[in-house]
């Protein structure tokens, strides 16, 4: 039998709930993995080892009888450090936060403590959800668990790095850009941006607001159906929560046994992209031969905007990061310079002292774009452009069920290897942040291994139909023998 | 679109930030590199396009004004860099006696 860590979520949950492992004894199993593998992967920052513990040993205590609205009892998961835990440090990875505890839960974290999960701490991260490797954190860098020597993507690294070296069954990460769906395929798990709106952001520390996602972590997809039905609902606190009702994802998983009826769009400029690795091409393929081997269709699509994706993205992100990070100057919570002269001298050295370089320039950027004379070329012109972006996704889905592409261009990458220049690191965005400026959902799955290192490809839908992209995600994983797989570290 | 030595103290004033002067070349030549790569979206063609600020197609929730007490004023300063428990305090902004 494969160690208790090993487990899937759905597996695990199960044996707590038959009585067959105790909540204490499962978190204790991720305690002692955290222990072996933390020194070579770095994934975590704030640890609550004895609190979580402690509340393991009082679940199995005070076990209720009937579990059925305690959909995580006694499972044991992580979340990225850009959401509020209430008395625990949370920075997202930045000094300017360094000390701050925040003195309420982010609406995920209290969904998940309703539904019975133990919190084992906080995941390392790109300082304010702002990169792609993890390298951009104040505090320390994480590793791949598949090659130490290289980064497990970003920004949400450190969750896709715990969940990939089973130090826990679930994180939460967050996407903006791609930093759950990219990480997900570079450390070989699974990872859902679900729509804009799916999931409350009360309690995530705003980046980019209008791009902002919640989303899970985990090594299966059944698990991540699981996960998103738990956080995900409108929150009254957050006015751009949807009053959709949240759909029973685990029912939708099961209600077919192939993708018969179902076709794949793949996105021509996607393809045809210059930069992609030969070893993701094949994994695209793989997946594609996959989906035909289920009974599904396949066809061509165009998303013609494409190639003006990245400097949309990154002139609407900075715009917002600009105004969002505002907010840290010094007065009310984190990090305050020692001697200031007077108030504005306070703000200011609080904030450079506070802010990494990557965040500085996308705050400088977000001032130009917004500034008097440079608004409507830039910031205006990019929000025309982002509608024709999610004009094309609507206009591709009218031809397919959910579009299939790859998650980034290349496997994971050295460390060091790319963060000396901020525009080649933009452009491994490319496959993933369009899809964040159309608000539409996105399942990164693992679809095979390219040199020793894991490769993912996405699946994209239509407004609030995660429930499709799980019914097939689920498939293809098991086809392709990438189901439940995690690092042989 | 270049930005030279003045526009980026300027917005640098305008951002509340002020990098060391050994580092003001670098980040003003990357901020300029990066905006020259916006330039690119010159090219659309987008008469008649309404911009899209937000993907939200739900119409804005509207609630009753209630107020409600999420936390406690101490629980809150108590992150304060600076506070005599009843307001933050920062460096005196009238000047005077």
């Amino acid at each position: 039998m494969a160690a208790l860590t090993e487990l899937s979520l759905l597996e695990a949950r199960d044996l707590v709930r038959k009585g067959e492992v105790s909540a204490e004894e499962l978190t204790a199993a991720c305690l002692k993995r955290i222990e072996e593998t933390e020194p070579k992967i770095g994934a975590l920052l704030a640890r609550r080892d004895e609190e979580a513990l402690e509340e393991a040993r009082a679940m199995d205590k005070n076990r209720p009888a009937d579990l059925s609205d305690k959909p995580l009892w006694g499972v044991p998961v992580t979340v990225k450090d850009v959401l509020t835990l209430k008395g625990l440090p949370t920075t997202a990875a930045s000094k300017i936060l360094e000390g701050f505890c925040p003195p309420y839960d982010a609406m995920v974290v209290e969904k998940l403590k309703n539904a019975g999960a133990v919190i084992l701490g906080k995941n390392n991260m790109d300082e304010f959800a702002m990169g792609s490797t993890t390298e951009h954190s104040a505090w320390k860098v994480t590793a791949n668990p598949w090659d130490v020597t290289r980064v497990p993507g970003g920004s949400s690294g450190g969750s896709a790095a715990s969940v990939a070296a089973c130090q826990c069954f679930a994180s939460l990460g967050s996407d903006t850009g791609g930093s759950i769906r990219q990480p997900a395929s570079l450390c070989g798990c699974v990872g859902i941006k679900p729509t804009y709106g799916r999931v409350s952001r009360y309690g995530l520390l705003a980046y980019a607001s209008s791009f902002d996602q919640v989303g899970p972590l985990t090594r299966t997809v059944e698990d991540a159906a699981l996960v998103l039905q738990v956080i995900a609902g409108h929150d009254r606190r957050d006015s751009t929560s949807s009053p959709v009702p949240v759909p029973d994802y685990g029912a939708a998983l099961h209600k077919k046994s192939d993708l018969s009826g179902l076709t794949f769009g793949l996105p021509r400029e996607f393809f045809g992209h210059d930069g992609l690795d030969a070893g993701v091409a094949k994994a695209c393929d793989d997946a594609v031969n996959a989906a035909r081997s289920l009974g599904a269709k396949v066809v061509e699509v165009s998303l013609p905007h494409t190639e003006y994706a990245i400097a949309s993205y990154y002139i609407l992100a900075a715009a917002e990061a600009s105004s969002n990070l505002a907010r840290y100057d010094g007065v009310r919570y984190g990090h305050r310079t020692a001697n200031p002269k007077n108030l504005e001298d306070m703000y200011t050295l609080s904030r450079t002292e506070g802010f990494g370089a990557e965040v500085q320039r996308r705050i400088l950027l977000g001032s130009y774009v917004l500034s008097a004379g440079y608004y409507d070329a830039y910031y205006r012109k990019a929000a025309q452009v982002r509608r024709l972006i999610r004009q094309d996704y609507l206009n591709a889905l009218e031809n397919c069920d959910m579009l299939l592409a790859p998650v980034s261009p290349v496997p994971a990458w050295q460390m060091g290897h790319m963060s000396d220049d901020p525009l080649q690191m933009y452009f491994m965005d490319i496959f993933t942040l369009s899809l964040n400026l159309a608000g539409l959902p996105g399942l990164s799955i693992p679809a095979g291994m390219s040199s020793g290192l894991p490769v993912g490809v996405q699946l994209m839908g239509r407004a609030f139909d995660e429930s499709q992209l799980f019914a097939a995600g689920d498939k293809l994983t098991r086809t392709l023998g990438t189901h439940n797989q995690h690092a042989p570290l | 679109m270049s930005l030279d030595k003045n526009d980026f103290l300027h917005l640098c004033r305008l951002s509340r930030l002020a990098p060391d002067a050994s580092v003001q070349e670098e980040m003003a030549q990357q901020c300029s590199r990066i905006l020259a790569y916006m330039d690119k979206l010159a090219e659309v063609d987008t008469t008649g396009v309404e911009p899209l600020y937000s993907p939200v197609i739900h119409e804005s929730a509207f609630r009753d004004d209630v107020a409600v007490r999420r936390a406690e004023r101490s629980d809150i300063l108590a992150d304060a860099p600076a506070s005599d428990g009843a307001f933050f305090i920062v460096p005196r902004i009238v000047e005077g006696k």
